[in-house]
């Protein structure tokens, strides 16, 4: 009996009139948007395979060979021969952070503007210092003389792919910074408690989640494998 | 809590809708700027694109005309075009090569992304969407409006390209590397594939603000009633198109990007051993063939993108004007469908010859050739659409009939190119040229132009000219099929190249490229005749006496002759039935509005209406 009521339920839901999903316009447009982002993205990585499967694999002897990411990735601020250390703390980062922006949008469903600002605080302070992270790792690279077109830890493409792909994702994040940061100030002047709920911390934190499950694979190509 | 959370958000939603048109219920008239320029009105940016892409088209259309005349009359003197060209005209009075190159370049630059892509789907689901599945607008007016400001800004990009010392890109509209990855290989490329590679990538912005608009809108404003499969085909093809949108121009994305890092911060990801100018370069490690693949997997979806809008609204216009319902109305959808689906996984038919694995290239011909199942579905449901139907040969169903018929003509030739066999042999031909402009540009445009003249009424409360529209039907058909019918026996000539004097085997084409020629111009011309048939009858046209002059079923017509910002007066209709019901039940035609009587079956339900007249008189006897 239950079940016939769902099933005409489901059938009703797309007659029109109402939303199939009982999802507002704008979260289906995130996640239309998140699905085009991932084509983006896995364009890119798609390419780095294609370009990575066409050099010689990991070879000390060969120069240009594939880098061992345990020689390149082996530095922090104020720290040298800890290969994987300094990446490691920015995923934590990065990861912890996705935590906090859980919080901030259960926060939000509670109608508790003091603990989304808490919360969403802290998302961004994760976002900024994994974003502050990488431009040191960029800086240290460069000067250790790995750039665009060169690299002296060996195929060229290395630093190229990295730069190229490493640089879309801090973009995104950055862009996630500076929105969850708008979606801070509209908090705190009580605009979502005006409107009437917090929806726009959930988008914004369904875009937080993506550039957090897109870094796992830029992590993978480059520092794991 | 899921559960909580979602009827919370829809609460939310329908409120948030409620609430908006209130506010435009008491607000005073915007103005003059909010009204037309920065509009978030969904008819008006509709128009705002098909004017935007009525320029480029004949910009576009222009540029063809001058390559046309150095491929027909290479020895012509156009000294006197040198005020306005410059140095594109050589002192004795000839187009550049380079020039010639930037030409064919932005021609198809331009139709592709501009005119076809822009252009139709930007005219057509922003003005038919919200008018067909009965919304008050969009669901984001902002990112509507946003979407058509940054196609404009690609547009400017673009033009400004046409004015730099080197001129625009000029390494083909596909803008393969290497050619297209080395500043100094041309001299488009020194600074106008650029400017392409970023007017592209905020075209490609536009088309995702654009797209995600359209599918959301159809998922969740259709108005009560309106099931997907009650749904009008231009709509089901909107929704489809801005889905393959959504899903292919981000890889163009990526692959502008790296073209982009490629060309400017030295990078190689496309780039492997060259020599340039004699000179090798540093570049190593990339492959050309990369970009290839990136490339088509958004530039074979986007030939979908740009036909099955027209699709929709021809299976639209040839239904009204045949006074019949169209035939498999289910299975155009699931054609469609199909389409859609085999749309992403052919595009390598575009690179048989790049030395890849004939075993891939097989599988890839098989997808191909089985694209035109769906394919032959669509145009065997026109005919038969068409056959015993009430026809009114008006402008807009001439349009759709001269579309199905340049559908066929071009398609035919589609098969032999399918093939990665015969492909050796036609690869980069004029077959090619000829095949692709039937199938889908000279189509495409003619879906085109079915819409304008059809929806015109409801765009500007106007009626075009019919005579006009009559002279451009017949003038365009028969010059479209006197360009390209012909040009399929220059299956020896290379496309792209400036001239093919002076080689041996390309002699004996001369006559036959001239008249091509001449028909293109005359072709051109008369596309100015529609041109100025378009605005001057948003001016001075018949006007619109009755809602719905052609006795459509369809929503668009249930709103006022010219609709104000929402659309309807009062509530939104409800819909009882699909949109095809032509010539039931002894009635011309039953609007989608109108309940369906006490023994009536909707159509698809339990069969069709015979089945209803045996119920009918089961009921009696009962």
């Amino acid at each position: 009996m239950e079940a016939a009521v769902s099933t005409t339920n489901a059938k009703e839901l797309w007659s029109g009139g109402d939303s199939p999903f009982k999802v507002s316009y704008g979260k289906i447009m995130m996640w239309y948007f998140l699905i085009s982002d991932t084509f983006t993205f896995a364009g890119l990585l798609i390419s780095y395979g294609a370009i990575r499967s066409s050099q010689p694999k990991h070879d000390e002897t060969n120069p240009l060979s594939w880098p061992d990411p345990n020689h390149v990735f082996n530095a922090g601020p104020g720290f040298h021969h800890a290969p994987l250390v300094f990446v490691t703390f920015m995923t934590f980062t990065l990861i912890l952070s996705s935590v906090t922006m859980v919080r901030a949008v259960q926060e939000g469903h509670y109608m508790n503007r003091a603990g989304v600002l808490k919360w969403m605080a802290l998302t961004i302070l994760g976002g900024l210092v994994f974003v502050l992270s990488q431009a040191w790792e960029w800086t240290h690279l460069i000067h250790e003389g790995m750039t665009p077109s060169s690299n002296p830890f060996g195929a060229y493409s290395f630093g190229a792919l990295f730069f190229l792909i490493t640089g879309f994702h801090g973009f995104h994040v950055s862009v996630g910074v500076l929105l969850n940061s708008w979606a801070f100030i509209q908090t705190y002047r009580g605009v979502f408690d005006r409107r009437g709920h917090y929806e726009m911390i959930e988008k914004l934190g369904l875009y937080w989640h993506f550039v957090d499950l897109v870094w796992v694979y830029v992590f993978l190509a480059f520092y794991l494998f | 809590m899921s559960a909580e959370t979602s009827t919370h958000a829809h609460h939310v939603d329908t409120h948030a809708h409620g609430h908006d048109h209130h506010d435009h219920d008491h607000h005073h008239e915007p103005g003059f700027i909010r009204k037309y320029i920065f509009s978030e009105d969904h008819k008006t940016i509709s128009k705002q694109f098909l004017i935007t892409g009525i320029f480029w088209a004949i910009v576009g259309g222009l540029l063809s005309v001058l390559f046309r005349i150095q491929l027909g009359y290479p020895d012509a003197d156009l000294t006197w075009m040198k005020p306005f060209l410059g140095k594109w005209i050589s002192e004795e009075g000839q187009i550049v090569p380079e020039f010639y190159n930037a030409l064919i370049t932005m021609h198809g630059t331009i139709l592709v992304f501009f005119v076809l892509t822009a252009g139709l789907s930007g005219t057509f689901s922003n003005f038919l969407i919200p008018l067909m599945i009965g919304a008050r607008d969009m669901a984001s007016g902002f990112l509507n409006m946003l979407s058509y400001w940054f196609f404009f800004l690609a547009g400017v990009i673009m033009f400004i390209s046409f004015f730099l010392a080197t001129g625009p890109a000029s390494g083909g509209w596909t803008a393969y590397p290497p050619l297209n990855a080395l500043h100094d290989a041309s001299q488009g490329g020194v600074l106008g594939v650029d400017f392409w590679l970023v007017s592209m990538a905020v075209f490609i912005v536009s088309s995702l603000l654009g797209s995600l608009n359209y599918i959301t809108t159809i998922i969740n404003l259709r108005t009560k009633g309106m099931k997907m499969f009650r749904m009008p085909l231009p709509i089901w093809a909107f929704l489809l198109t801005a889905v393959i949108g959504v899903l292919s121009f981000p890889v163009l994305l990526s692959a502008a990007i790296l073209l982009l890092f490629d060309r400017n911060l030295g990078t190689s990801f496309y780039l492997d051993a060259i020599n340039l100018a004699g000179e090798p370069l540093a570049n190593a490690g990339g492959s050309p063939i990369l970009y290839q693949h990136l490339f088509w997997f958004l530039g074979h979806p986007e030939v979908y993108i740009i036909i099955l809008p027209a699709m929709g609204m021809v299976s639209e216009i040839l239904s009204v004007h045949s006074r019949k319902p169209i035939f498999g109305y289910t299975a155009m959808i699931y054609s469609l469908l199909a389409i859609t689906v085999l749309s992403f996984i052919v595009w390598a038919h575009h690179m048989f010859m790049t030395g890849m694995n004939p075993f891939i290239g097989s599988i890839f011909v098989i997808f191909t050739l089985i694209i035109a199942v769906p394919s032959a579905i669509k145009v065997f449901n026109w005919l038969t659409t068409l056959w015993r139907g009430n026809i009114r040969l008006n402008p807009p169903m001439l349009f759709a009939i001269g579309f199905v018929s340049l559908f066929i003509s071009g398609g035919l030739t589609g098969i032999f190119l399918g093939n990665s066999s015969i492909d050796i042999r036609l690869h980069d031909t004029y077959f090619v040229v000829a095949h692709f402009h039937l199938v889908m540009g000279v189509a495409a445009f003619f879906g085109m132009f079915a819409g304008v003249y059809h929806w015109f009424p409801k765009m500007f409360g106007r009626y075009m000219n019919q005579t006009l529209g009559y002279i451009h039907f017949w003038g365009t058909i028969a010059a479209a099929y006197l360009i390209f019918f012909p040009m399929h026996w220059e299956i020896a000539l290379p496309r792209r190249y400036y001239t093919h004097s002076g080689f041996e085997a390309f002699s004996g084409f001369e006559q036959l490229n001239m008249f091509i020629s001449t028909m293109a111009i005359i072709s051109f011309a008369l596309q100015l005749l529609f041109v100025f048939n378009f605005f001057y009858s948003i001016f001075f046209g018949r006007k619109v006496r009755e809602m719905n002059p052609y006795g459509a079923t369809t929503l668009e017509w249930t709103t006022p002759i010219r609709p104000g910002h929402g659309n309807w007066e009062g509530d939104i209709p409800e819909v009882h039935r699909w949109p095809y019901d032509y010539s039931k039940h002894g009635r011309d035609f039953i609007p989608q509005t109108e309940p369906l009587t006490q023994y009536e079956i909707e159509h698809g339900e339990h069969g069709d209406e015979h089945d209803s007249d045996i119920i009918k008189s089961e009921e009696h006897k009962g």
